[in-house]
């Protein structure tokens, strides 16, 4: 009998289990960067009204684009608590490889070209993927090997080459132009992979067993989930992501050389992180994802409208990639902490 | 053979015979046997390090047997991996159960065979329901839509059991399911296993506690040193006699303790408690003298160590050594004070594996032998020379990494780091683990030269034998809180089990009080 240790057991923990929509809405780990967003847009709006004038919207919504795809690729490896930093260096061979693509065949239909440029990176992205599942090192230094191999690559077959937007058709390079309702086109497509991504990793088994395998490895192993299947997929489906980024890379900025998207992982990276996706896997989404990516990228814009140095812009981004987190950890602790008071038992 | 005379037709859920599993020169089970029939609850029972574990893992689909004959429902299976296992019907709850803290209740049930709507996507509303349909029928109400993260290990094996109604299993293995439960929690868990029992399910319940075993359980089995021993009718057995099957072995002259004068209290712990791990820990040790702490793995033995060592906080209690008050909650000051801790983990807790014998050897000296802040290697190499002959650790060089020797040799070492700081108390935590038979004795020859020169030995060992063979007292714990103190004159296997698994109240000899 444990009569000396009686704790006193509070009545009504049964009130966190109340399911109350809005509250519910409020706790995603979404809104908080959504909110930021808002806040940072009000913002400049006040200070230089410009900022929101029809063409500097669509100037935002395009700059945000790649950093979109790029995030939701990379929100997939990062949600089973893998991380691929060779982004940078496919972003730049399948922008410099579309490039000689119209370079060789000038009349290639756009469509194929496209699915030339995302099997390409599906390829890159299967190498990672079976290195990591294979080798049974930590993506972090796979990744980073590749990262160099790749980019070493690029540098052999582009050498001092530079292909220019002028070489491409015309049609190619009018899709980050030309609207559709006053939206990019290509940010409609960013739009779409958002969606279907989502759709997948939220509502389809092979998605939930990504979260999965996030949350603990061990466990998923042990469950029986095909935890090398599904890395390798979600390694593959990052890599197919980032080849579609490079097409959109080399249709979008003026120029596409050896060195084309280097030290964008890291962007993509913190945009994933600050847009609420756990670094150490398991949780967060790929709509999150896509709003730290319109967030980081707004802010560069948003500095610059307000006049701010240059130098400072890094440092804020900085500073907003610790704030996730801090934010993140402070939560969970919270939460757990809040989940276990419920639960107090008299040992 | 497992059949049973007074047969019934039907075949047995699942039934394992002569099973073997070997890692390395390491034999975990030579001879695994278990039948389990649909609707009874049969427990497996066996001291630590009986291969249970083993067995289980056998089961679930996690290892692969080198040998044996695997049946599930009459047919021949053979699993390579756990999803193989869950496919024949077989749900295994862990001690720990392995749920993914990030995902809710609900997906964890159902995670890869979540419900589908037509179009192939998850149909979230389904899933909860049917969560909240399986926990009313358990009758406990958790909320499938929180996070599994936080939970009590009463809930989450809750979760695990429904899980495995879910999966429609026809066999539930639970790893002792108990061990982190309070009395209600039990009760419940109970309440679930007979439901699943009527419902024909058939269940292996692994526990130390008899007094759980007897209660639940319709059968027995007793495993013993990897080795299955017997199967007994509950009705027809009693603890006494299983406890004798489960020790059951002569304890012959292996561990020969030197008699040692025994001197003044070195070590003198009063009233220590930590709020859920240990309570009213009172004992001492003197000099010269050996003093065992026995019980099953996660009776609290360990902490109690690392507590006087200072690792880990204690909110009552003192400890002085040597008549002095020692500061809590700092090793440093323990290690000033004299005591020297051989842990239980010497790979991860004891050694540098990559650095070399006498780096290792002399690590708890770094300050003593630096001149000038810097290192003296040759100084270094010959006092680690020096203890190296003193214990006779067998190395080529004092340069060689140290994970290149055997397990008795590296336990050398770490003793010899301690032994150079001149300790007072030295404590060593299952000292001989994972060490082959002809080396062990060496080590406890070692530990019984220690003691005869003076150093007070506190001793814990899941090894009964090496209890009984070296200890100049054995204290046994069970559930936080020691339930025995034995002399060595009195201490026998069965009264040192009983008191382990606190199934008796044995007349405890002199207990701490």
């Amino acid at each position: 009998m444990t009569t000396t240790t009686v704790q006193s057991e509070k009545p009504g923990p049964a009130a966190h289990d109340k399911r109350n929509p809005v509250a519910a809405f409020f706790r995603q780990r979404e809104i908080p960067v959504a909110a930021a967003l808002v806040a940072l847009v009000l913002i400049t709006f006040a200070i230089n009204p410009l900022f929101l004038s029809p063409q500097s919207v669509k100037d935002l919504l395009l700059n945000a684009t790649i950093m979109i795809i790029l995030a939701v690729g990379q929100a997939l490896v990062i949600i089973t608590r893998n991380v691929d930093l060779s982004i940078g260096s496919i972003v730049g061979l399948v922008a410099f490889g579309t490039g000689s693509l119209f370079n060789i065949a000038p009349g290639m239909p756009i469509p194929l070209v496209f699915l030339i440029g995302i099997v390409f990176g599906g390829l890159l992205g299967a190498v990672n993927g079976l290195l990591v599942t294979l080798a049974k090192v930590p993506a972090l230094v796979i990744t980073l090997g590749t990262m160099y191999i790749y980019r070493g690559i690029l540098s052999t077959w582009a050498g001092s080459k530079q292909y220019f937007s002028g070489d491409n058709p015309k049609e190619f390079g009018n899709l980050s132009v030309d609207t559709f309702f006053g939206f990019p086109i290509i940010t409609i497509m960013a739009v779409v992979v958002v969606v279907i991504v989502a759709i997948v990793l939220g509502l389809r088994r092979g998605g939930r067993d990504l979260y999965a395998i996030g949350s603990d490895p061990d466990a998923a192993k042990l469950f029986g989930i095909p935890t090398g299947r599904r890395v390798m997929a979600a390694f593959i489906a990052c890599g197919a992501l980032t080849g579609l980024a490079g097409i959109l890379y080399a249709s979008r900025y003026n120029s596409v050389g050896a060195l084309t998207g280097s030290g964008l992982e890291l962007d993509v990276v913190a945009a994933v992180v600050v847009g609420g996706v756990a670094i150490f896997g398991g949780s967060g989404t790929v709509v999150g994802a896509a709003i730290g990516a319109v967030l980081l990228s707004t802010i560069t814009s948003s500095l610059t409208a307000t006049r701010v140095d240059k130098f400072w812009q890094q440092a804020i981004v900085g500073v907003l990639i610790l704030a996730a987190i801090v934010i993140d950890r402070v939560v969970s602790i919270r939460n757990t902490r809040k989940l276990r008071v419920s639960e107090a038992r008299d040992v | 053979m497992a059949t049973d005379p007074n047969g019934i037709a039907e075949p047995s859920a699942l039934s394992l015979t002569g099973a073997s599993k070997t890692f390395g020169p390491v034999i975990a089970l030579a001879d695994g046997t278990i039948d389990i029939r649909p609707g009874e609850i049969h427990a497996l029972v066996g001291e630590n390090g009986a291969g249970k574990s083993t067995l289980v893992k056998i089961l679930a689909g996690v290892h692969q047997p080198d040998g044996g004959e695997f049946l599930v429902a009459g047919e021949p299976v053979s699993f390579r991996t756990p999803a193989d296992s869950k496919a024949a019907g077989i749900s295994v709850i862990y001690q720990e159960p392995t749920l993914f803290p990030d995902l809710t209740v609900a997906e964890n049930i159902f995670i890869g065979r979540q419900p589908r709507n037509r179009a192939g996507l998850i149909n979230r509303a389904e899933m909860r329901r049917q969560a909240r349909a399986l926990f009313e029928r358990l009758g406990v109400p958790i909320d499938p839509d929180r996070v599994a993260e936080g939970l009590s290990i009463a809930d989450q094996q809750i979760i695990e059991i429904a899980k495995a109604i879910s999966l429609d299993a026809k066999v539930l293995v639970m790893d002792e399911p108990t061990a982190a439960l309070s009395g209600v929690e039990v009760d419940r868990l109970f309440g679930v296993a007979r439901s699943l029992r009527e419902r024909g399910a058939g269940i292996l319940f692994i526990s130390h506690r008899f007094e759980e075993v007897f209660a639940l359980c319709d059968r027995i089995t007793v495993m013993r040193d990897g080795r299955y021993i017997s199967t007994h009718v509950t009705a027809e057995v009693t603890v006494d006699a299983i406890v004798r099957e489960m020790v059951g072995r002569s304890i012959d002259a292996l561990f020969p303790k030197s008699e040692a004068p025994i001197g003044d209290t070195v070590l003198r712990v009063e009233g220590l408690g930590r709020a859920g791990v240990f309570r009213g820990i009172d004992f001492e040790v003197k000099a010269g003298e050996i003093v065992a702490l026995s019980g099953l793995v996660g009776a609290g033995r360990t902490e109690v160590a690392r507590a006087v060592f200072g690792i880990d906080k204690y909110d009552e209690g003192a400890v002085t050594l040597g008549g002095k008050a020692l500061k809590p909650h700092s090793p440093q000051a323990a290690i000033d004070a004299g005591i020297g801790f051989v842990p239980e983990d010497r790979r991860k807790q004891g050694l540098v594996m990559d650095l070399s014998v006498a780096k290792n050897a002399t690590l708890t000296l770094r300050k003593q032998l630096a001149r000038f802040g810097l290192i003296n290697g040759r100084t270094e190499r010959r006092v680690a020379e020096d203890w190296s002959k003193r214990l006779q650790v067998k190395t080529g060089s004092q340069d060689y990494a140290v994970s290149t020797l055997s397990g008795g040799n590296q336990q050398k070492v770490v003793i010899a780091k301690w032994l150079a700081t001149e300790p007072k108390l030295l404590i060593v935590d299952e000292p001989t683990r994972g060490i082959d038979v002809g080396t062990k004795s060496e080590v406890h020859r070692l530990i019984s030269d220690l003691a005869g020169r003076g150093i007070a030995i506190l001793m814990i060992s899941s090894e009964l034998p090496e209890v009984l063979g070296m200890a100049d007292r054995v204290l046994v714990m069970h559930e936080g809180r020691i339930t025995a103190e034995i002399p060595r004159e009195r201490a026998t296997a069965e009264r040192v089990m009983h008191a382990a698994t606190a199934s008796v109240n044995l007349t405890t000899e002199g207990s701490a009080a």
